[in-house]
């Protein structure tokens, strides 16, 4: 088995962006203390490499060319491509592992139609994990894009789907490997609610993801998570295709409604890999 | 309507280095390469957040160019109330995908 560790995160510009209007600063703090542990944690397994499963904000894909999913196979990538200033976050060239994500890429096309890229300018909802996870940009990344910006939008059995056959892929190479999905659960990112957090529906949301009940994470639909979880909660499908690819229950090491200055209900997890 | 150029426009310039300062050089040639209408270059021309909000233009796409033009946060979530107010609900796109886009001043009105 070369897939050594599995989990979740949020991403949101606001976690490094507006860090410095946060009111609540101790939870703010034991948000980036969890993190830090996440970060231990995947070093520890001894990864060389780490999946990004994110979900992109128009920065590489966009509706005239929109892939349902994408795997990057770059040398490098740089980002991020938002003002870095605005981002706290400087712009920086990340390794990437096309060797690796190629062979990766021919595997999961068993069973499932994926893109692959090249090129790929990281935003911040890839930016901001590795911000927190490999600081120093020296651990090399594979981005994976899941559309959850544009619809339509795959759906939540492919996303699944998607997820079994990133695993199938990671344990047919020799190489050990990280996967991270980044999402939101509930926000109204970018918009006139933003800051706004269905901390019931998160909670619903966790019980099922860390519980691995594959039916009831399938369950939700779009029109109705647009309702009770705004736009942002189309990128659940970032954790959903995460806990399918590890295959055991989570869990849950942090989460708060209490930082809406962030506006996104912030996360931290880990799967057990089964 | 043409939303779909409309987001192209701020997609592109979001992600290009060179259309930003083309942006900057002479914003109406940039504008006539696009087909937009009167209304959507004007909104353009002028940085009308609000009225890019109402037009559809997706918040992701919209949020940076907000950075781009020197806009503070809270100023931003501003400006996309004050477009609501001044031209009505969102009128396409995702935001307009359920309650004809009125989800958002609604709640706003409840608070």
């Amino acid at each position: 088995m070369s897939l050594v560790y599995t989990g979740v995160l949020s991403h949101a510009p606001g976690i490094t962006g507006r860090a410095h209007m946060v009111e609540n600063t101790e939870k703010r703090d034991e948000f980036y203390a969890a993190l830090e542990q996440q970060r231990r944690d995947i070093v520890e397994t001894k990864a060389e490499a780490i999946i990004v499963i994110a979900a992109e904000h128009f920065a590489n894909f966009f509706m005239n060319n929109m892939p349902a999913y994408c795997v990057g196979i770059g040398e490098s990538y740089e980002g991020p491509i938002e003002d870095p200033e605005w981002l706290a976050i400087e712009k920086t060239t990340i390794p990437g592992a096309p060797d690796l994500g190629k062979r990766l890429t021919r595997i999961i096309m068993e069973t499932v139609d994926v893109s692959y890229s090249e090129e790929w300018k990281f935003d911040h909802g890839i930016m901001v994990p590795l911000n927190f996870l490999t600081p120093n940009y020296d651990l090399p990344v594979i981005p994976v894009n899941i559309n959850c910006q544009g619809p339509p939008l795959t759906p939540l059995h492919r996303a699944w789907a998607f997820g079994e056959a990133l695993r199938r892929a990671c344990d047919q190479v020799p190489e050990n490997i990280a996967i991270v999905g980044t999402g939101g659960i509930s926000h109204w990112p970018a918009t006139p609610d933003s800051g706004k957090i269905n901390e019931a529906w998160d909670r619903e949301f966790l019980d099922r993801l860390m519980n691995h009940d594959k039916e009831a994470l399938l369950s939700y639909n779009d029109e109705d998570t647009y309702r009770d979880a705004g736009q942002g909660g189309f990128e659940i499908r970032t954790f959903i295709t995460a806990a399918a690819a590890a295959g055991g229950k989570g869990d849950l090491q942090f989460y708060t409604a209490e930082l809406p200055i962030f506006a996104v209900g912030c996360t931290v997890a880990s799967f057990c890999l089964s | 309507m043409s939303l779909y150029n409309l987001q192209k426009f701020l997609y592109e310039l979001n992600r290009d280095e060179s259309i930003q300062s083309q942006y900057k050089e002479d914003i109406d040639v940039l504008i006539s390469k696009y087909t937009l209408t009167e209304e959507e270059s004007d909104a353009l021309r002028e940085g009308d957040i609000g009225l890019l909000y109402v037009l559809g233009v997706n918040g992701q796409i919209l949020m940076h160019y907000a950075a781009f033009l020197g806009v503070e946060w809270f100023d931003y979530l501003d400006k996309m109330r004050e477009g609501i107010n001044d031209h009505g609900a969102v009128r396409d796109g995702v935001y307009a995908m359920t309650g004809g886009g009125k989800s958002f001043t609604t709640e706003e009105d409840d608070r």
